[in-house]
């Protein structure tokens, strides 16, 4: 039973009860990089891509759930990226065609990699994670989730099912910086998520910590400097100040892509540039 | 490829490229799609470059839409439906091995305007770039300029500057328009 390739998620967890050691194969755009460069030989695979009921989404109460099979080109467009705009624009700057065809919202949160690209803006939008198993379904909010680089609190059981995003009037965006508009691995990425239903302002850091972070200082100070009637910035010496909060909340490293130092002004000038497009 | 260090496993399974099944029955569980259509089912129109979806010269169809052949696990496409460049036009084939389609070999549009557009060169990474920009022109036939840069973004060419390739995009838009709708404006007045 090397490969199995179920149909439903029933399927899935009958596969894993019997090989639990295989490998969860969602859209293959990281494994399979391993795998051909022989850096992991899988003893078994269980691969998601058949399994329909994991490709939808819907609205349940005041949260939007993003089943994990979506792939970023169901991201960027459509219904979804209506209403979640900086999610799409996180799923557009993803790779290619090619790669936005193939790679899903769950192999994302799943592979849990410093540089991936929804993860900020999950971040920013205090999404949680749906993990099932044969044992039933727990949901885990993404403080909880994401343990560190490349590791999360998933157990080998379960399944990212789903990704669970609350409703609100918001304005809200993403923005990166990589060394060219396709196929480019984040240097630095930044939501910022502007939230008119509760009056404040989250933001989620990618590539400049082991996980996406948040900026909580940051936040805070400029939920007070905002005219929220008029949903504007009164003062536009806000913007820089923002910016420079958010570079200072950064734990970035360096390494072959880029600077700790580059990194931490790269995302201090994303986030201000964010804010000024949406307030 | 590192295949080995440790035992083989060998698989048993059936895979659907150009409208017709193969048996694959001596693969390993790791190969890639693209391993497989070129080395065990002898299409070798797919491009082997990268191995790890940066450069597109594996481009095919899965289920209609367009991946990279390096990144899909071969034995985990079983069901679906793979166009290769060998497959693109009806009964068309460029044929090697002994599963390959035979076919008439006629050119596609998109394939001739790349000859008369000067759009090839070395030639390596044009059966990627011909599926791309089918892929394209089959979902948005009017495509603006930045739509053709964006379509063609994971597809990496590193001979023509893509000039060329832009002007073939072009060529065929305007010329499928042409013949299905004789009276759609003129190219110079599409949005942009």
């Amino acid at each position: 039973m090397p490969v199995v390739v179920p149909t439903t998620l029933a399927g899935v967890f009958e596969a894993l009860a019997a090989d639990p050691h295989a490998h969860l194969l969602a859209g293959g755009t990281d494994f399979m990089v391993e795998v051909n460069f022989g850096h992991r030989r899988p003893p078994g695979v269980v691969a998601l891509r058949a399994v329909s009921e994991l490709r939808s989404w819907r609205i349940e109460g005041d949260q939007i759930v993003l089943g994990s099979g979506l792939t970023y080109a169901d991201l960027a467009s459509g219904a979804i990226a209506s209403r979640l705009p900086a999610l799409a624009a996180a799923a557009r700057t993803v790779g290619s065609p090619q790669i936005r065809n193939a790679g899903t919202l769950g192999g994302n949160v799943a592979t849990a990699s410093p540089a991936g690209d929804t993860l900020p803006v999950l971040v920013a939008l205090d999404a949680s994670i749906d993990l099932a198993s044969a044992a039933g379904l727990r949901t885990m909010g993404w403080a909880e989730f994401f343990m560190g680089a490349k590791k999360t609190a998933r157990r080998p059981d379960e399944v990212v099912t789903a990704v669970r995003i609350p409703v609100i009037d918001s304005r809200e965006d993403y923005l990166k910086v990589g060394t060219r508009n396709a196929m480019v691995i984040s240097v630095a990425g930044v939501c910022v998520c502007v939230d008119f239903t509760n009056r404040r302002v989250q933001c989620g850091l990618g590539s400049v910590g082991p996980v996406a972070l948040r900026a909580p200082e940051a936040e805070g100070w400029v939920a007070e400097h905002i005219d929220w009637n008029a949903r504007a910035v009164p003062d536009p010496r806000t913007y820089e100040t923002f910016g420079s909060m958010v570079g200072a909340a950064a734990r970035p490293i360096d390494d072959h892509r880029s600077t700790a130092q580059y990194r931490r002004h790269a995302v201090g000038v994303l986030a201000q540039r964010a804010l000024m497009r949406l307030v | 490829m590192a295949y080995e260090n440790g035992a083989r496993e060998n698989v048993t399974y059936r895979l659907r490229v150009n409208g017709r099944d193969h048996d694959v029955a001596e693969g390993w569980l790791g190969e890639s799609l693209l391993y497989v259509v070129r080395e065990r089912l002898g299409l070798p129109g797919a491009k082997n470059a990268c191995d790890q979806g940066e450069c597109g010269s594996c481009s095919v169809l899965m289920d209609a839409s367009l991946v990279c052949a390096c990144l899909v696990l071969a034995a985990s496409a079983v069901g679906a439906e793979i166009t290769t460049i060998e497959g693109l036009s009806t009964g068309a084939g460029a044929t090697r091995g002994p599963s390959a389609t035979q076919g008439s070999g006629a050119l596609t549009d998109v394939q001739t305007a790349f000859l008369e557009e000067g759009a090839v060169q070395c030639g390596f990474c044009t059966p990627g770039l011909i599926m791309a920009v089918h892929d394209l022109l089959d979902r948005l036939p009017s495509p603006t300029d930045l739509e053709v840069r964006e379509a063609i973004s994971g597809n990496l060419c590193r001979c023509t500057g893509y000039g060329r390739i832009l002007a073939a995009v072009e060529a065929v838009a305007v010329g499928r328009r042409t013949v299905g709708e004789p009276d759609k404006p003129a190219p110079s007045t599409r949005p942009s």
